[in-house]
């Protein structure tokens, strides 16, 4: 495993970058638990000033230093999509197996299903939601709700998987020498399936970032808790563009669209590792 | 039919003609060059109206040898020596520009691949693939065309209907059928059939095998015939050629292959041939295959040979002509097999590759 | 034709059902919410005080009928279908009186509009200059459009939208920043009006598509490459038919079919997309007045909105998926 990850790093571009760009994000995250303020704090420094060595980032109209708001904001962003992500993969797969595994009615039904949850568009339902709850829309009711909605496609994709692997030879093969089904699963299917679930999980990070984002920039979050998109809200509450504080737009959108990329490189890299053509191809281009 | 003639056979008798060819797969992937000798140094000529087959288990560099002889290679596999003539043209095939090659396909040189589901474009109707292979080198108005087609079709008693069909509306053994309608319908000197009636039952079998014969006598063609098949060798090929890892092992009279194997590795594959229409050879030889990527020193099959001597694991073999017609490569069938050295080929110059 | 009947007929129920689904999650979150939204409301339209008692009265009832607070729940549902059937979600409140049916019939047209062209110029681009890449992966021009799309792939639409309005409206001035048309003209077929419709649409469209075409040009791509080792390709080559050909006939045919399933699958992210822009752009469709509507606490207007969003992305998956096998010569057989 661990030769896997250090021969992907030093051979394969995007995983690097990745991986580097990742740290980047990371460390940010990590950096906000050694903040000098708390979260919530404004008004503790100078209003508005440009990025300088004292305020690296500069700071905003509500008299916060935007370094140390960006690394909260980072780290809620992060746990959001990486929760997320968590509960959408464990229904995913969940439904994924099951489908792929029993067949027949049993799969019709839970996909049709998920082709139902594939097609609703999620965002006026959320919008939906938000109107109705308002104060009780927390960061992590959220969370959940958009892990109840977003886990169809890649079931999808994991069931697809599971009837190739489940028509495979080696399959028969353990079936004959008398392996328990759970057993053939766990032990010979998952390894096949996990790179997928980590791909996807990637994905599914991004999306429910890009989402939050969307929607914290609409004010249709809880926007008291400190994220990249609530940080974006609240410059456009005070103008920030036509005051010229340009600062405040600019770290929040270049860190959250490094993330995006970060992930999505993670996100393709591990698709080579599955998919041993495009492997081929890079051969080919050496 | 109008001819039109691309060259005139250039006086000898051979159709094609490969001198030394080799051609590596040579990878670089996680920082490890890897070099893959799946053919090398191969020579043989293909005469006039005659069926030359090339048998060998998996792996053992057909599948390579024919993308060679083809001008098929995309990378990572490269030529790198060696020389591939055909008698209608008056160059080596690698040395022609591009555009003069793809003039060459289909017009002289045509393709046979294994039965499978998908080669013929899934989406496309059969008449529309038998336009996109051959209208442009029948020079043919289009209606005359259309009409060449059906009687081309009549001739080989196909049905006329399945040109309005799609491929997967026809059986495996109508859609070879079409495969090797398409591929005679330019009445083409020379074809490659690869694998051809692997994919099918064997009854049907039987009936593409009667008709690929019965095409290339009627049409005069010549034929590169390859199948891990021995028993389709037995009733189809005028010569055969055996490959072992990437090289020539023997080459005669496929008859006298039959009667006479003079390698211990055609010895063996034709004694495991159980009894003739069935279509499983098995392998009781010790050892897998080299691998390709570091094979063995001297003769390629010395690890696994049961009459191995010192001299195999030093010296090449060279592949020798002990009666008419009949060649092979090895130490212990006559003392007239002398080494030939196991030559290292120099970095290769540019080739030009079609993708 | 009897086997395309069987799938249509398997498509109506699907799409049935995606409906069933996606109304009843909006009926079941619309009475998730802890306060009583129809005195709420009344409330919030009374403090305006511009209505008669008469149409208050009626916005309470059909506020009751839509929101069903207080009667059996089952009852309630029924009554919610029974309206959505009329589209008939009563006034709106923060237009008040006019019916939201009129609201949404005004804002409709608009993102229709908007999401057609540039979903289909998105899709349409993506997967040619995709499969482009995929079928000449050696070429240097389509290798670093690649990775322009790769970088610009996982950018959220609200991003890309603010950097397109930033730099087209403020630090280059050449676009109009907001509003579907200009505002002094008059609506109708003259050529003013329609030209500052198509300027007005410029910058949401392409912030659209710039989003939208990167995934179709890596799917795209990541098809052809693997439908370039197809048999029946490497056959044609063989063959020798000409490049042209081939890309067209071989490849990118056989490649765009699944792509067709693709556009089928992402129209509600596309809508989701649309949104964003709509409000960035202060583009006069259903997203913009979506947001407005959760602004100005608008409940019939949202709730009105959400379901119409529902029905209209199934309705355009539902048609999609009805064309593709008049497209696809083996989906009738495998169906």
């Amino acid at each position: 495993m661990i030769a896997v990850l250090r021969d992907l790093f030093r051979y394969n571009g995007e995983f690097a970058i990745g991986c580097v760009i990742m740290a980047i994000i990371l460390g940010l995250a990590v950096a906000s638990f050694f903040s000098p303020y708390e979260p919530i704090d404004s008004y503790v420094v100078a209003l508005d000033a440009p990025p300088s060595l004292e305020y690296i980032f500069g700071t905003n109209s509500r008299g916060q230093d935007i370094f140390w708001q960006l690394t909260f904001a980072i780290r809620n962003t992060l746990a959001f999509g990486f929760i997320v992500a968590l509960i959408s993969r464990i229904l995913s797969l969940t439904i994924g197996l099951i489908s792929g595994y029993v067949g027949g009615i049993v799969d019709r039904i839970l996909m049709s299903i998920n082709d139902t949850f594939i097609v609703i568009p999620l965002f006026p339902l959320l919008v939906l939601l938000y109107f109705v709850l308002r104060d009780d829309m927390t960061w992590f009711v959220l969370a959940l709700v958009m892990a109840g909605l977003g886990w169809a496609y890649d079931a999808r994709l994991i069931r697809s998987v599971m009837i190739s692997l489940r028509t495979r030879e080696f399959t028969n093969t353990s079936v004959f020498s008398g392996m328990s089904m759970p057993r053939i699963v766990t032990q010979e299917h998952l390894p096949y399936v996990l790179p997928i679930v980590f791909s996807t999980f990637m994905n599914n990070m991004n999306w429910s970032i890009g989402l939050e984002v969307t929607l914290a920039v609409l004010g249709f979050t809880d926007v008291d808790t400190p994220t990249v998109g609530g940080m974006i809200f609240w410059a456009n509450q005070h103008s920030a563009m036509v005051s010229g504080v340009w600062w405040w737009y600019f770290f929040p959108t270049l860190f959250v669209t490094l993330t995006f990329i970060g992930l999505f490189l993670l996100a393709i890299s591990m698709n080579e590792y599955i998919d041993p053509r495009s492997r081929l191809d890079r051969m080919g281009n050496s | 039919m109008t001819q039109i003639p691309v060259s005139a056979g250039n006086g000898h008798a051979h159709v094609l003609e490969t001198s030394n060819l080799r051609a590596y797969y040579r990878m670089k992937y996680f920082g490890i060059d890897r070099e893959v000798r799946a053919v090398d140094g191969i020579s043989i000529h293909v005469r006039k109206h005659e069926i030359y087959g090339i048998a060998g288990e998996s792996s053992c560099g057909k599948t390579t040898f024919i993308k060679a002889i083809a001008a098929a290679i995309r990378p990572p596999l490269e030529i790198v020596g060696g020389q591939v003539k055909y008698s209608f043209i008056d160059d080596d095939l690698y040395a022609l520009p591009p555009a003069r090659r793809a003039a060459i396909r289909w017009r002289h040189l045509s393709y046979i691949l294994q039965g499978s589901m998908n080669v013929l474009n899934p989406v496309r109707r059969i008449h529309k693939t038998f336009e996109d292979f051959a209208f442009r080198h029948m020079h043919l108005p289009r209606a005359e065309f259309d009409q060449e087609v059906r009687r081309h079709l009549e001739r080989l008693r196909l049905p006329a209907e399945i040109l309005r069909s799609y491929p997967h509306e026809l059986s495996g053994g109508m859609r070879q059928r079409v495969c090797i309608a398409l591929a005679t319908l330019c009445r083409p000197e020379f074809i490659i059939a690869d694998e051809p009636t692997t994919a099918l039952d064997v009854v049907v079998q039987k009936d593409v095998l009667a008709m690929i014969r019965e095409t290339q006598h009627e049409f005069n063609s010549s034929m590169i015939f390859v199948t891990h098949d021995l028993t389709v060798h037995a009733n189809i090929t005028d010569r055969l050629g055996i490959m072992y890892a990437g090289r020539l092992v023997e080459e005669g009279r496929t008859a006298d292959v039959f009667a006479n194997p003079l390698h211990p590795y055609t010895a063996h594959l034709i004694a495991s041939l159980p009894t003739i229409g069935d279509r499983h050879t098995r392998d009781g030889l010790h050892g897998t295959p080299p691998n390709l990527a570091d094979p063995p020193k001297g003769c390629r099959f010395h690890p696994r040979c049961p009459l191995a001597m010192e001299i195999c694991r030093h010296e090449n073999p060279a592949l020798t002509t002990l009666a008419e017609d009949h060649k092979v490569a090895c130490f212990a069938a006559s003392s007239d097999v002398l080494p030939t050295p196991d030559e290292k080929p120099n970095q290769p110059e540019e080739l030009e590759t079609e993708r | 034709m009897r086997s395309y009947a069987i799938y249509v007929a398997k498509r109506i129920l699907q799409f049935a059902l995606v409906v069933f689904v996606g109304i009843s999650i909006t009926f079941l979150i619309t009475h998730l919410t802890p306060i009583d939204p129809v005195e709420h409301a009344v409330a919030q339209v009374s403090t305006f005080g511009f209505s008669s008692p008469e149409s208050i009265e009626l916005l309470r009832q059909s506020l009751k009928e839509l929101y069903g607070v207080g009667d059996n729940l089952w009852e309630e549902y029924l009554i919610f279908w029974r309206r959505l059937a009329m589209l008939d979600f009563g006034p709106s409140l923060s237009a008040f009186p006019t019916p939201v049916s009129e609201l949404i019939g005004r804002a409709i047209p608009w993102t229709i509009g908007l999401l057609t062209v540039s979903t289909l110029l998105s899709w349409f681009i993506g997967n040619v200059l995709g499969g482009l890449a995929g079928y000449y992966s050696r070429n240097r021009i389509l290798r670093v459009l690649g990775m322009i799309m790769m970088g610009l792939h996982p950018v959220p639409y609200y991003i890309v939208a603010f950097v397109l309005l930033i730099v087209f409206t403020f630090l280059l001035p050449i676009l109009p920043s907001s509003g579907g048309y200009e505002m002094n003209l008059r609506t109708g077929w003259t050529p003013q009006f329609v030209g500052s419709v198509l300027m007005h649409s410029i910058l949401p469209s392409l912030s659209l598509i710039l989003v939208g075409v990167g995934s179709w040009f890596m799917g795209m791509r990541a098809l052809v490459s693997n439908i370039v080792t197809d048999d029946y390709v490497t056959y044609a080559a063989l063959a020798g038919v000409p490049d042209k050909k081939l890309v067209t006939s071989y490849v990118m045919r056989n490649a765009f079919l699944p792509q067709i399933t693709g556009l089928a699958m992402s129209i509600g992210a596309i809508f989701n997309g649309a949104v964003i822009t709509e409000q960035v752009f202060g583009y006069p469709g259903i997203g913009r007045l979506l947001v407005e509507a959760v602004h100005a606490a608008d409940y019939s207007l949202v709730l009105g909105i959400t379901s119409i969003a529902i029905i209209a992305v199934s309705a355009a998956v539902f048609i999609i998926d009805i064309i593709y096998p008049l497209i696809d010569p083996r989906v009738q057989v495998s169906q």
